[in-house]
């Protein structure tokens, strides 16, 4: 049982890449109701509540905060086995107020997700250094967009080169764990602008498989840890 | 008193509703290519979470000094033709993550609109996070006195991107910015082996947007291997790389800002 709780408030992108666009969320006794792509997989995102696709929402970080803490609060969510939550890039509010708001409950950790480039990686070094801060555990990095595999000759380029050694460098100089590495495939963008399971679409791709070693070891790291957990209890 | 940005001819904003779409590189390569016409051109990068300019101009570890009228901008090589500033140059260590709420955000921006000694400038140019936040309400409020000639809009060609673009339009209705146009970015890659053309991320919706809400297009830019790696150096490649695949595009770009910079003034 999956609910996907999508918090960058700006840019909703979770509704489309669901095939959920044009959803609305619907309040009952109990709450917000998320709205379903299958009976074990439930969506919220601030998407669901703007009436047209050109609504900005255009909030400073006070109000932010506050929408998210109701997502948590109202949102009538069930039993769950995972919540992931959806990120807007950075280290602000939605991040502090996250972590904050969920301080109480457990934060099994956080999957980081990076370019191969150093553009990028220098970024996501801060991210990292926000998760020790708020002392948010790392499950692991992922490099997403790593190669790509000419259709016709079958050549492999690095459109965004990993000039100063790429995740698995830098995973290593910060001693975090490499979950694994995604390759570009022009079938995932097409997925998730129809919203539809890449993973269903195009089960042969390369990319599926690197998408389903990294799931198995966030599965693994989280299984391992709550049977820590439970230990100790 | 002589304001910071009284010398400076037109000011530019590079928004995207989208992270990772590429405005940090649209802001660089234009002010390379800008340069290359003759102008001086400045960098108020506002990212505050992410500042990746100091990098694609390989001055991330200077320092920033004060004088008499504010901080003084950093100048990327003795020309001094472009100059640049950064919360990138404040921070003491590269990987010190800025974790601030909105106020805090909203006070260095405020700073870095009002405090940098930008002297005469033919443009500025602001390269902004991704969103309509914080740092977007602060710049267009502390900027709006000094009339921005406007925004470029920066998205990919998929659906997903441009969904998020739409928004950021609406709210350069809402405060009333002008937009100059959108720009597609990482449309489409040339394989260098043997040519042949893949839509990575998807094809004109950039361009589809544009249309649909009466606002220039600007142009597409591909994936170019050779800019990715200019960038990560630090490196011109405007100058180095005009037979590139991506150098017309941005040329083409370049040359439509300074058209509607010269139509302005006639």
């Amino acid at each position: 049982q999956v609910a996907l709780l999508d918090i960058d408030i700006c840019g909703p992108s979770i509704p489309k890449m669901m095939g959920l666009e044009g959803e609305q969320v619907h309040q009952s006794g109990s709450g917000w109701s998320p709205v379903y792509v299958e009976e074990n997989l439930g969506v919220m995102s601030v998407g669901f509540l703007l009436s047209s696709p050109d609504d900005a929402v255009i909030w400073r970080g006070p109000k932010k905060n506050g929408l998210i803490k109701q997502f948590l609060r109202d949102v009538d969510w069930g039993e769950v086995d995972y919540l992931i939550v959806d990120t807007p890039p950075g280290t602000s509010d939605e991040h502090l107020s996250i972590v904050q708001y969920l301080s109480t409950t457990h934060i099994d950790g956080a999957v980081i997700i990076t370019t191969p480039q150093e553009v990028s990686l220098q970024d996501v070094r801060k991210e990292i250094n926000f998760c020790h801060k708020v002392k948010l555990p790392i499950i692991g990095v992922v490099e997403n967009m790593s190669g790509f595999i000419c259709p016709k000759c079958k050549n492999e380029s690095q459109i965004f080169p990993p000039t100063t050694g790429g995740a698995e460098k830098m995973c290593q100089n910060l001693n975090v764990s490499l979950l694994g590495k995604v390759p570009l495939d022009p079938q995932i963008g097409k997925s998730c602008d129809k919203g539809q399971s890449f993973l269903s679409e195009a089960p042969e791709s390369p990319a599926t498989s690197s998408y389903r070693n990294i799931i198995q070891r966030i599965q693994e790291y989280c299984d391992q840890h709550h049977f820590q957990d439970e230990k100790n209890i | 008193e002589r304001s910071n940005l009284a010398g400076v001819r037109h000011i530019l904003l590079v928004l995207s509703g989208k992270g990772g779409v590429g405005k940090s590189t649209i802001s660089t390569e234009l002010a390379l290519s800008l340069r290359h016409s003759g102008k001086k051109v400045g960098i108020l990068d506002v990212d505050l979470c992410g500042p990746s300019i100091p990098r694609m101009f390989r001055v991330q570890d200077n320092d920033v000094h004060q004088c008499d009228g504010g901080w003084v901008p950093v100048f990327v090589d003795q020309d001094k033709s472009i100059s640049l500033m950064s919360i990138g140059f404040l921070l003491e260590k590269p990987d010190d993550a800025v974790v601030w709420r909105g106020p805090k955000k909203n006070a260095l921006i405020k700073q870095f609109v009002a405090d940098v000694a930008w002297g005469d400038l033919d443009f500025l140019i602001v390269d902004t996070p991704p969103g309509t936040s914080d740092e977007h309400i602060s710049t267009v409020e502390a900027l709006r006195p000094y009339k921005p000639l406007g925004a470029i809009l920066v998205t990919t060609p998929q659906a997903v991107s441009v969904g998020d673009v739409r928004r950021e339009l609406t709210f350069c209705k809402k405060t009333g910015l002008r937009v100059l146009g959108i720009v597609e970015n990482m449309s489409g890659f040339v394989c260098p082996h043997c040519s042949e053309c893949t839509n990575i991320f998807s094809k004109g919706g950039g361009e589809e947007l544009a249309k649909h809400a009466g606002v220039p297009f600007l142009g597409c830019v591909p994936l170019d291997p050779q800019l990715s790696q200019s960038l990560e150096e630090g490196r011109d490649f405007i100058q180095e790389f005009p037979k590139s695949s991506a150098f017309p595009a941005l040329a083409h770009i370049t040359q439509q800002i300074l058209d509607g910079t010269s139509q302005q003034s006639s």
